[in-house]
C-alpha cells in the first residue's frame, strides 16, 4: 500500500519528465531509422528551443513575478558568443557532440554574465521600470553586435555558425530541455523557490522576513538569462546564420506570450503553450505569406489581451468560477457540478 | 557651429519626445500603469492623417481629424482593456498594454500593408539662413509647438477645475473619491489629453520625415518613455525636461561620427544612470511604500 502510494507521488512529481523523455524516445528512433521529414525535424529543433525560453522566462514572470522584455537580448548573446566558439571549437576539437556541448555552456555562461552585470543596476528597480530597462537592454545588444567590426560577430550579415547533423540536433536541444526543467522544477520547490515565490506575493512582507531581495532577484534573473543563452546557442545551430534582427523585441514578446498562456507560476503550461504556439507558428509560416504573415502577430495579442483580463479582472471573479477549464472537465465527463453551487462558493471567497 | 545645430535639433526632436512623454507620465501619475499603447496610438494618429490628407488635402484638417480619432481610440482602449483590470495586479494591466501595442500594430499592417506610406503633403520644406547657419521651418514649428503644449498644459493643470482633480486624483486615489471626484471621468480625460497630445507630436514626426508605417510610434514611444522615467515618472515638468534632455543627448552623440551608430544605446545607458543615482528620476518625488 505504502509503496503504491510512493509510485504515485513519484509519477506525479515526474510525470514530465516522463512524457518528454518517452516522446524524445520514439521521435529519437524514428529519426535515427531515417523515418523523420527534415521539416519535422525542424519543428523539433523549433519546439525544444521554445520549451527552454518559457520555462527561463516563467522563472522571472511567473515565479519572481517581474516583467522581463528583454529575453531576446540575453538569448542573443548566448547565440553570438556560442555561435562564434563553435566555430573555433569545431576547428579544435571536430564536428562533435563535445563541441556543440561546450558551446551551449559557454554561450550560457556569456549570456548569464550579461544577467549580472545588467541584473545589478536594474534589479534595483521593479514593475514597469524593470520591465523598461529590460528592453532597453536588449534593444543595446542589438545595436552592439550589428555594429561591433564584421570580422568579430559578422556585423548587418549576421554570423554563420557550423552545421551539426540534422538527426541529432534535435535530441540535443530535447537534453537541454530536460536539463533546464530539471534545474528550474527542482529550484522552484526547494526553500529557495519559496522564497522566490514569497518576493512575487509580497515584496515587503519577504524583506520581513529577512529575505534577500536583492540577491534572490539577481540570482533568478543570472540563471534565466544562462538557459536563454543555451536557447540562442540551439538555435544558431538550428539556423546556420544568425542575425541581430532576429532577437527583435517581437521575439521576447512571443516568449511571453507563451508564458502567459501557459498559466504565469506554471512550468508545465509553459512548456505545453511553448510546443503549441512554436507547431502554430512553423505551419502558419508556410501558409501565410507575405502580409498576411501579420496575422499571426494579431492572434498572439488578441490571446495576450484576452487570457490576461480573463484571468486578472476582478469583475470576472463570478464568470471565471462558473466557466473555466476545470468545471468543463468535470461537466463533459458526467461529474456535473450545479452552477448554483460554484456561484455560492465564490461569493464564499469574495 | 556643427555643435549649434545639433543643438538646436535636439532641443526640437526633445520637444516632440517631450509631448509624448507627457501622455506616458500623465497616465502613470493618474492610473498607476504604463500605458504601453501610447507610441502605437502615435502610429494611428499617422495613418488617420494619411487618409485624411487623400479626402481632404490640407494638413490642419488632417491634424484635426488625426487628434479626434486618437482621442477617440485612447478612451476606447481604456474602457475595453484597462479598465476592467483596474484593481488587479500591475503585472497584468502591463502585459494587457503590450497586447494592446502589439494589437495596433498588426492590425494597422493588414489595414495598410508593410510597404510605408509618404504623406508628402505634411512636410514643410525650407530653411531661414543667418549667414552660414540654417534653422529648418519644421525644427522652428516644433520648438513653438512645445513651448506652447507646455504652457497651456500647465495652466490647464495649475487654473482649470479638472486639471486640479487630476492632481489630487494622482496624489490619492481613494481620497479624491471622497471628495466627490468622479476618479473614473478623471482617468479617462487624461488618456483623451494623452492620445490628443500623441497625434500632435505624430504630425511634427511626420512633418520632419514623411515616412509613415506601423512601427512608426515603437521606438519614439520607448525613448520617449525613458525620457519620462529619466524626469522623473508622473511629474509634468519632469517629462518635459527628460524629454529636452534626452533630444539633446541623442542628437549630440549622432553628430559625433564614433558614437552615431551606438546613439541608442547611448540613450538607454543615461537611463539607467540616472535610475541608479536617482531612482525617482530627476524631478520625481520619492514614494515611500507603507504597509
Amino acid at each position: 500500500m505504502m509503496n503504491m502510494q510512493k509510485a504515485r507521488s513519484f509519477v506525479k512529481t515526474y510525470l514530465n519528465y516522463l512524457v518528454i523523455g518517452a516522446l524524445l524516445l520514439v521521435f529519437a528512433l524514428l529519426s535515427l531509422t531515417g523515418n523523420m521529414s527534415s521539416g519535422n525535424l525542424y519543428l523539433l529543433e523549433k519546439i525544444a528551443i521554445a520549451i527552454v525560453l518559457a520555462i527561463s522566462l516563467s522563472m522571472v514572470v511567473g515565479f519572481l513575478g517581474e516583467l522581463s522584455l528583454g529575453h531576446a537580448g540575453f538569448m542573443c548573446v548566448g547565440a553570438y558568443v556560442g555561435g562564434k566558439i563553435s566555430v573555433l571549437l569545431v576547428e579544435a576539437l571536430g564536428n562533435g557532440i563535445l563541441a556543440v556541448a561546450l558551446s551551449l555552456l559557454v554561450g550560457g555562461i556569456a549570456a548569464a554574465l550579461f544577467g549580472v552585470i545588467i541584473g545589478l543596476p536594474a534589479l534595483r528597480l521593479r514593475g514597469d521600470y524593470l520591465a523598461i530597462v529590460t528592453l532597453a537592454f536588449g534593444e543595446i545588444v542589438r545595436t552592439l553586435v550589428m555594429n561591433l567590426p564584421e570580422t568579430l560577430f559578422g556585423g548587418t550579415l549576421g554570423l554563420e555558425s557550423p552545421r551539426y547533423d540534422k538527426k541529432h540536433l534535435f535530441i540535443v536541444g530535447f537534453v537541454c530541455v530536460l536539463l533546464c526543467l530539471a534545474v528550474i522544477q527542482n529550484l522552484i520547490k526547494s526553500k529557495h523557490g519559496r522564497a522566490i515565490k514569497s518576493i512575487r506575493d509580497n515584496e515587503i512582507a519577504a524583506r520581513t522576513m529577512g529575505i534577500d531581495i536583492t540577491r534572490y532577484k539577481l540570482f533568478v534573473f543570472t540563471v534565466s538569462s544562462f538557459f536563454a543563452g543555451v536557447a540562442g546557442v540551439l538555435y544558431s545551430y538550428s539556423n546556420y546564420r544568425i542575425q541581430s534582427a532576429n532577437f527583435d523585441y517581437n521575439y521576447s514578446i512571443e516568449i511571453l506570450v507563451m508564458v502567459v498562456l501557459g498559466g504565469m507560476g506554471s512550468i508545465n503550461g509553459s512548456m505545453v503553450a511553448a510546443a503549441l504556439i512554436t507547431f502554430l507558428n512553423v505551419k502558419l509560416q508556410t501558409l501565410l505569406t507575405g502580409d498576411l504573415a501579420v496575422l499571426q502577430n494579431l492572434l498572439y495579442a488578441a490571446i495576450l489581451i484576452v487570457i490576461v483580463i480573463y484571468k486578472n479582472a476582478p469583475g470576472l471573479k463570478g464568470f471565471r468560477e462558473r466557466y473555466n477549464l476545470k468545471t468543463l472537465i468535470q461537466r463533459l465527463s458526467g461529474k456535473k457540478q450545479l452552477p448554483e453551487a460554484a456561484e455560492e462558493s465564490g461569493k464564499e471567497d469574495a | 557651429m556643427e555643435f549649434l545645430t545639433a543643438l538646436i535639433n535636439g532641443l526640437s526632436s526633445g520637444g516632440t519626445y517631450a509631448i509624448i512623454a507627457l501622455g506616458y507620465t500623465m497616465v502613470y501619475g493618474i492610473a498607476r500603469m504604463l500605458n504601453f499603447a501610447h507610441g502605437d496610438i502615435i502610429m494611428v494618429g499617422g495613418y488617420a492623417m494619411y487618409v485624411t490628407l487623400l479626402l481632404a488635402g490640407h494638413p490642419l484638417i488632417a491634424l484635426a481629424a488625426a487628434i479626434l480619432f486618437c482621442t477617440l481610440l485612447g478612451v476606447t482602449v481604456e474602457k475595453l482593456a484597462y479598465k476592467p483590470l483596474r484593481g488587479a495586479s500591475p503585472l497584468a494591466v502591463l502585459i494587457t498594454a503590450i497586447g494592446v501595442s502589439f494589437l495596433l500594430q498588426s492590425l494597422a499592417q493588414i489595414v495598410f500593408g508593410s510597404s510605408p506610406k509618404m504623406p508628402v503633403k505634411l512636410q514643410i520644406p525650407g530653411a531661414v539662413s543667418l549667414g552660414t547657419f540654417k534653422i529648418d521651418y519644421s525644427t522652428l514649428i516644433t520648438l513653438a509647438v512645445t513651448v506652447v503644449i507646455m504652457t497651456a498644459l500647465t495652466l490647464f493643470i495649475k487654473y482649470s477645475k479638472t486639471g486640479r482633480a487630476m492632481v489630487a486624483v494622482s496624489e490619492d486615489r481613494d481620497a479624491a473619491l471622497l471628495m466627490g471626484i468622479n476618479t473614473n471621468a478623471i482617468i479617462t480625460i487624461t488618456f483623451a489629453v494623452g492620445s490628443a497630445l500623441a497625434a500632435v507630436a505624430g504630425y511634427l514626426m511626420l512633418m520632419k520625415a514623411p515616412s509613415l508605417s506601423n512601427t512608426l510610434g515603437a521606438m519614439p514611444g520607448i525613448k520617449a518613455f525613458t525620457a519620462a522615467v529619466i524626469g522623473g515618472i508622473g511629474s509634468i515638468p519632469g517629462a518635459m525636461v527628460g524629454g529636452i534632455l534626452l533630444g539633446v543627448v541623442e542628437a549630440l552623440s549622432f553628430s559625433v561620427p564614433a558614437l552615431a551608430p551606438f546613439t541608442e544605446a547611448v540613450e538607454f545607458s543615461i537611463l539607467i544612470i540616472v535610475l541608479l543615482v536617482k531612482p525617482s528620476g530627476i524631478l520625481g518625488k520619492a514614494r515611500r511604500e507603507k504597509v
